[in-house]
């Protein structure tokens, strides 16, 4: 088995250029196929690790998403009352009732405009965000006209930087602080005082009420008494599942992208394997000959060939996914097309793609070698030994 | 002669010539289809008129405008028909089925749009009727839609059931449009609005604005902007193509990685193709020392070698190019939903060709190599 192996292995070595040509065309393919399934992950991951499991969003029935939303005072406080919420050390509830609105800003590099969040925020915000952390300058005031700009949105956009002011719903604002949410969407979110934001946008309603749960199986007790609630007509739903349901549509959408290219390009690898192997077969029909007049078997050789293209599968895939994980250092930034906002996020790997990636690269090995080894284990002896 | 060679020598070892002619086409397949998902995405862009000017609230297009704004942009010079409209989102029988829907001033609109044909019979029916609804030819094949039938769409902005009542399926002018948008008469929303109270009524998310001439546009948008200047909505005005465009380039970064990736398809062949004719080189390495001794050049058969390999390509590219047309349509029947508009264009073919004699041309360089810098004494020990 090991001499086989080592056969398999020199004989690669043997012809260094065409081993380069094919394991590169297979890796250009697991390259192709794993940046893209990153790209869908690192979106999904970003989304999910936004939301907090204990955390409840209230948003209005049928509403997609907070911008959708609309909650009118009455109803928030009646939310404000239930007695699920959990408390604070001083006995505030943990409760925060939020306006989200989208503002068109310019992209820094170039002049596209792009959709960002505007949060209002309320006195709680920041607590039932613990992964939120205000890493140069310091908080709004309330009451004033101050926002803090998330990581992303500060490097991404025009004015956005810490002391700058921009121009929107009439009133300048002051960028007084820049906070890290770390790999989160509320890295790419404007944060400012929701009452100000309130009167200067002229919409007198909240977009969603987010609360902390005292207990984690106390979830379905308040959704049923505030979708029961004949004065309300909102939904409860879990922070977690709220953000994971804002990143499907487009994970989705890149995955299927990601799979159907690399279907139709694995094709094109497989060829390549499979005219690399036929011609390593018709070189060696001589070696074979001997391999098979001195005893080894047809499945010994079939192995061997196997082997080889096998190999080649796996330096392609090794190839590729060296490639492909350097792209985790790589900030992407596009539209989410399900909240019509901008969400920043990075390519991210996972131990799952990395072995889907691998088994595809192996794969294409076995689907490009398999024909060549079997010509090569049915080959007749006596002719074989002709052609040296 | 010269030809005849070029052939006799591809296919002197068909099995491997074979293939690769399938590997190339394949590739050729997936750029073509590529670069049509690219022009797909400009769809509608391309299908934008030259006289018409989108005015929208300056904050985000998730604000609105009043009304009244209506009389005082008719009154800006070399403006012809102001129509106005509100996305609606709303969703039929599950959210996951997608397709624009609009509440637009009906009669306008259609006036707007010569591009969308629908007959005058239907078009009178659905401008009486309040309920009534217009929609695209695709949109109605897609969900089994004839003249008559009641439709609910679910809101999503605008909360509720909505009844609506198929009274006109238009079709585009020519294939460029978009057959798969919903049209419903934006008085019927405003008047549901003023009963629900949710929203303030009178408010509209877009002007359409129709222009006398395109080199009025630059001025008229200006104009218009300026009437709402420090106004509780500040309007911003752009043409019809720069609107569009904004949606395109808010996902630019998928279209970059789309662009990037077509490009890598075409390193993927080039290494098959180099792959093959480096192989094909190695093998007649004796051959070519005995043309050389014949008194042949090094350039003589560097074109022997490139002409072979262009031989291979071009095949291979041609029925890739015949193959995109079916692959397009089952495609565009899969994901018809993300592009109304999926067409193989004649930029898209010729792009397809380039690439193919490219690749030929550039592997014939490469392999060639070898066989125009041997030494003929070497490469004749080679000739058995």
């Amino acid at each position: 088995m090991a001499l086989l192996l080592f056969y398999s292995f020199r004989n690669l070595l043997t012809r260094k250029v065409t081993t380069a040509l094919t394991a590169s065309g297979m890796a250009l393919v697991v390259f192709v196929f794993t940046a893209i399934i990153m790209l869908a992950e690192g979106l999904q991951h970003t989304l999910v690790q936004t939301g907090e499991h204990d955390n409840v969003v209230i948003l209005r029935k049928s509403a997609e998403s907070e911008v959708q939303s609309v909650i009118d005072r009455n109803q928030a406080s009646i939310i404000e009352t239930q007695p699920e919420i959990a408390l604070e050390e001083n006995g505030c509830k943990l409760l925060a009732k939020e306006l989200v609105i989208l503002i068109t800003l310019q992209k820094r590099g170039s002049d596209n405009p792009a959709n960002v969040i505007i949060r209002g925020i309320g006195q709680r915000s920041l607590h039932l965000r613990p992964q939120v952390k205000i890493i140069a300058g310091r908080m709004p005031k309330t009451g004033t006209l101050e926002i803090v700009a998330g990581q992303s949105i500060a490097k991404g956009f025009k004015n956005t930087g810490l002391g700058k002011t921009i121009r929107f719903a009439m009133r300048e604002w002051t960028v007084v602080g820049i906070f890290d949410a770390g790999n989160t969407g509320f890295s790419s979110e404007i944060w400012g005082d929701a009452e100000q934001l309130m009167q200067a946008f002229r919409r007198p309603v909240f977009s969603s009420v987010i609360f902390r749960l005292r207990e984690r199986s106390a979830f379905q007790t308040v959704k049923q008494r505030i979708e029961n609630d004949p004065r309300l007509t909102l939904e409860a739903t879990r922070e977690v599942n709220y953000y994971r349901k804002q990143s499907e549509m487009m994970a989705t959408f890149l995955r299927i992208l990601g799979i159907s290219l690399t279907a139709i390009f694995s094709i094109g690898a497989v060829i390549g394997a499979m005219i690399t192997m036929y011609s390593a077969v018709a070189n060696r029909t001589a070696e074979i000959g001997t391999l098979r007049a001195i005893g080894f078997q047809r499945s010994s050789i079939l192995l061997a060939f196997l082997l080889e293209s096998l190999i080649l599968g796996f330096f392609g895939g090794c190839t590729g996914l060296i490639f492909a994980s350097l792209l985790q250092f790589v900030g992407v930034s596009t539209m989410n097309f399900q909240t019509f906002s901008e969400l920043s996020f990075r390519f991210s790997i996972t131990r799952e793609i990395a072995g889907k990636a691998m088994s595809f690269a192996l794969f294409m090995g076995f689907s490009g070698g398999i024909l060549p080894a079997m010509r090569a284990s049915h080959m007749n002896i006596v002719n074989a030994l002709r052609k040296s | 002669m010269f030809i005849k060679i070029l052939f006799r020598n591809v296919f002197r070892h068909k099995l491997r010539t074979i293939l690769t002619m399938c590997g190339i086409a394949v590739a050729i397949l997936s750029f073509g289809l590529l670069r049509t998902v690219i022009d797909a995405w400009y769809a509608g862009v391309d299908a934008s008129s030259t006289t018409r000017l989108i005015t929208r609230n300056s904050i985000s297009l998730t604000f609105r405008l009043p009304l009244s704004y209506r009389d005082k942009i008719r009154r800006v010079e070399g403006i012809t028909t102001v129509s106005y409209g509100n996305w609606f989102g709303g969703y039929y029988i599950d959210e996951k089925i997608f397709f624009a829907n609009f509440a637009v001033e009906p009669q306008s609109y259609l006036e707007l749009y010569p591009e969308y044909l629908v007959s005058d019979n239907e078009k009178d029916v659905f401008l009486k009727n309040r309920k009534g609804c217009m929609v695209g030819q695709k949109l109605a094949d897609r969900f089994d839609w004839n003249i008559g039938d009641i439709i609910t769409l679910k809101g999503t902005i605008f909360p509720g059931n909505w009844e609506f009542q198929l009274n006109s399926i238009y079709k585009g002018r020519d294939s460029t449009i978009d057959e798969t948008l919903f049209f419903f008469h934006w008085d019927y929303l405003n008047e549901t609005v003023k009963k629900t109270k949710l929203f303030p009524m009178d408010q509209v998310g877009f002007y359409i604005i129709g222009v006398k001439s395109p080199d009025l546009t630059a001025q008229a948008a200006m104009a218009i902007d300026n009437t709402f200047e420090n106004s509780l909505a500040e309007t911003l005005t752009e043409t019809e193509k720069a609107f569009q465009m904004s949606f395109v380039s808010m996902s630019e970064t998928i279209l970059q990685t789309i662009q990037l990736v077509s490009l890598v398809v075409i390193f993927i062949i080039l290494s098959v193709v180099v792959n093959t004719m480096s192989m094909s080189v190695r093998e007649r390495i004796g051959e070519y020392s005995v043309l050389k001794s014949l008194g042949f050049h090094g350039w003589h058969i560097c074109a022997l070698i490139i002409g072979e390999s262009l031989v291979i390509t071009c095949s291979g590219g041609v029925f890739g190019i015949l193959s995109t047309f079916p692959a397009s349509k089952a495609f565009s029947a899969a994901v018809g939903t993300y592009f109304p508009v999926f067409n193989i264009t004649l930029e898209t073919i010729c792009l397809d060709l380039g690439v193919s004699i490219i690749v030929g041309v550039v592997a014939g360089i490469f392999s060639s190599w070898k066989a125009v810098t041997v030494r003929i004494s070497e490469g004749l020990r080679k000739a058995g």
